[in-house]
């Protein structure tokens, strides 16, 4: 056990936390009609209560727990028994197991929140919450297992997901599309966004997801070390190039650059350095954190208002396709110099690593789809995804909450 | 002359803007206002306290047209912003006594378009 690396960890929960609520809730929350922005903060808020028991209760020991032929964890953790101050030495040998899992807690809070980038505007509260507990349990729960968990078998193939590229944003990111098609386009959606209600919120929830993923991803090599210190620099170098591309992009594309082009840029270089933070060199960081600004954009400003599905606040344009990105230049940058516990990528002579980050893709793409799929017909038949039509029009906050953010008159 | 007045819907905004583009109505006064009518409004709720039927956003547009625009307007706005439910709105229809142009005096006919 070693003091030091607790304090830390303990210090980058909390920091993980503060990406959910206030950063994401606020980016997200900025970014929707006036009429919406409390339903987008009362997902997030609601997401970080019930995951937080769910994940004690029984999520935590389904992700991490003894290992069922490489599929999911045993039960044998629910309710926490047996998870105490003494370490394990699977997963971190110098913190408390218990710190370990609360640890794990902020990550399965984020992931589902993410996904509210593709259904907000018009998802019915209840529909919301159980859709959330049913996609958490089924969905991002096997799949922290399989990547992340002793005995998964995408971890025993060798795939490398430093902090989550491929658990919490290709994940949340290909089940915000499939969300976005099978929900429709909110009403009054012309293949344009929607003009957002207030970019200082959004600047402001960028920022602090970007103060926050120090947490995320430096936290995720589990101890104060040199390791830690990469991670550390290697996000804020990919987030700095992928903010400098996109705005830089914009300024070429549409004459100007944009405070929500340079944010949104940002956001999708945290989630690009995600999986690779802790196995690429900074200087490498850069390429990826370049390249991300531009496929994203690409995906965003290009692809989807072509196609026309309607992801409201681009979840799967920043998530899905920043996450696939990451996760396969991890197998491009990845070298055994940087962290001796990883494995040398293409550039670094290791074939065989791509063709692992490839596949993980294509499985969890088909996994998360599925799921969702189900998932969301079944909540749909029960209760309705979608709210009626008047309440879609006079807003969720009104319609699905009673309250109202902002009064024009006292 | 005449000073239009129309209450809408807020989501009907864009909607009643391109149809009044496309009459030739280019020159318009937007502000959001709170209104009640036979719509009733959404009781609010804060911590546990209840607020029945408060009053309703709604889009106000003022338009200044000559004569001649006025049947083009109405029409404009009664097609774009109808939806068939209470709430939808009202149009009213004032004498205008004068219209001046700031940047260049003139005045009257050649003023508002």
């Amino acid at each position: 056990m070693n003091t030091g690396d607790t304090a830390w960890v303990l210090t980058a929960t909390a920091l993980v936390l503060l990406m959910t609520l206030p950063g994401l809730s606020f980016f997200y929350g900025g970014l929707v009609r006036r009429k919406n922005v409390l339903s987008v903060l009362m997902q997030c808020l609601i997401i970080l209560c019930a995951i937080s028991l769910q994940w004690i209760l029984f999520g935590y020991s389904l992700a991490f727990g003894p290992d069922f032929h490489g599929i999911i964890g045993k039960l044998d953790w629910a309710g926490l028994r047996g998870v105490g101050s003494l370490p394990n030495a699977d997963y971190a040998a110098t913190i408390p197991h218990s710190l370990f899992m609360i640890f794990q807690a902020m990550f399965a809070v984020i992931t589902p929140a993410l996904i509210i980038g593709a259904y907000a505007e018009r998802v019915r509260f209840s529909a919301f919450l159980i859709f959330t507990l049913l996609w958490s349990t089924l969905v991002y729960d096997p799949l922290a297992h399989w990547v992340w968990g002793t005995g998964g078998w995408l971890k025993a193939l060798g795939a490398l997901d430093f902090a989550g590229g491929i658990v919490v944003h290709v994940s949340s990111g290909v089940s915000a599309l499939v969300l976005a098609v099978l929900l429709g386009k909110r009403i009054g959606y012309n293949h344009k966004p929607i003009r957002p209600h207030n970019l200082p919120f959004t600047v402001l929830g960028a920022a602090l997801l970007w103060f926050g993923w120090f947490g995320f991803n430096a936290g995720s090599a589990l101890a104060a070390d040199g390791n830690a210190v990469n991670a550390f620099i290697t996000t804020n170098t990919a987030t700095a190039a992928a903010g400098l591309t996109w705005a830089l992009i914009e300024w070429w594309h549409n004459g100007t650059p944009t405070i929500l082009g340079a944010a949104t840029g940002a956001v999708a270089g945290l989630v690009a350095v995600t999986p690779a933070c802790g196995f690429v060199n900074p200087m490498n960081a850069i390429f990826i954190g370049m390249i991300v600004a531009m496929i994203c954009y690409l995906a965003i400003a290009v692809i989807k208002a072509k196609l026309g599905y309607d992801d409201a606040l681009d979840a799967f344009g920043v998530h899905g396709v920043g996450g696939m990105w990451g996760t396969i230049a991890t197998g491009l940058f990845a070298e055994k110099a940087v962290n001796a516990a990883g494995s040398n990528g293409l550039f670094f002579g290791g074939a065989q690593l791509l063709l692992v980050q490839l596949l993980i893709v294509a499985v969890t793409v088909i996994f998360a789809a599925l799921m969702t799929l189900i998932i969301f017909k079944a909540v749909d038949a029960l209760i309705g995804m979608r709210v009626e039509e008047k309440n879609e029009i006079v807003g969720l906050d009104l319609t699905q909450q009673s309250e109202a953010a902002y009064t024009v008159i006292e | 002359m005449k000073l239009i007045v129309a209450i809408i819907q807020p989501h009907k905004l864009d909607a009643v803007k391109n149809a009044l583009e496309a009459v030739e109505v280019n020159l318009m006064t937007v502000t959001e206002v709170l209104g009640q009518g036979r719509q009733k409004g959404v009781t609010e709720i804060y911590r546990g306290a209840k607020e029945a039927g408060g009053l309703l956003k709604k889009i106000r547009l003022d338009i200044a047209v000559n004569e001649n625009f006025v049947e083009p307007t109405i029409a404009a706005i009664t097609t774009s912003a109808h939806t068939g439910c209470v709430g939808d709105g009202k149009i009213f229809i004032l004498e205008l006594a004068e219209c001046i142009r700031i940047s260049t005096g003139e005045r009257g006919g050649t003023a508002i378009g």
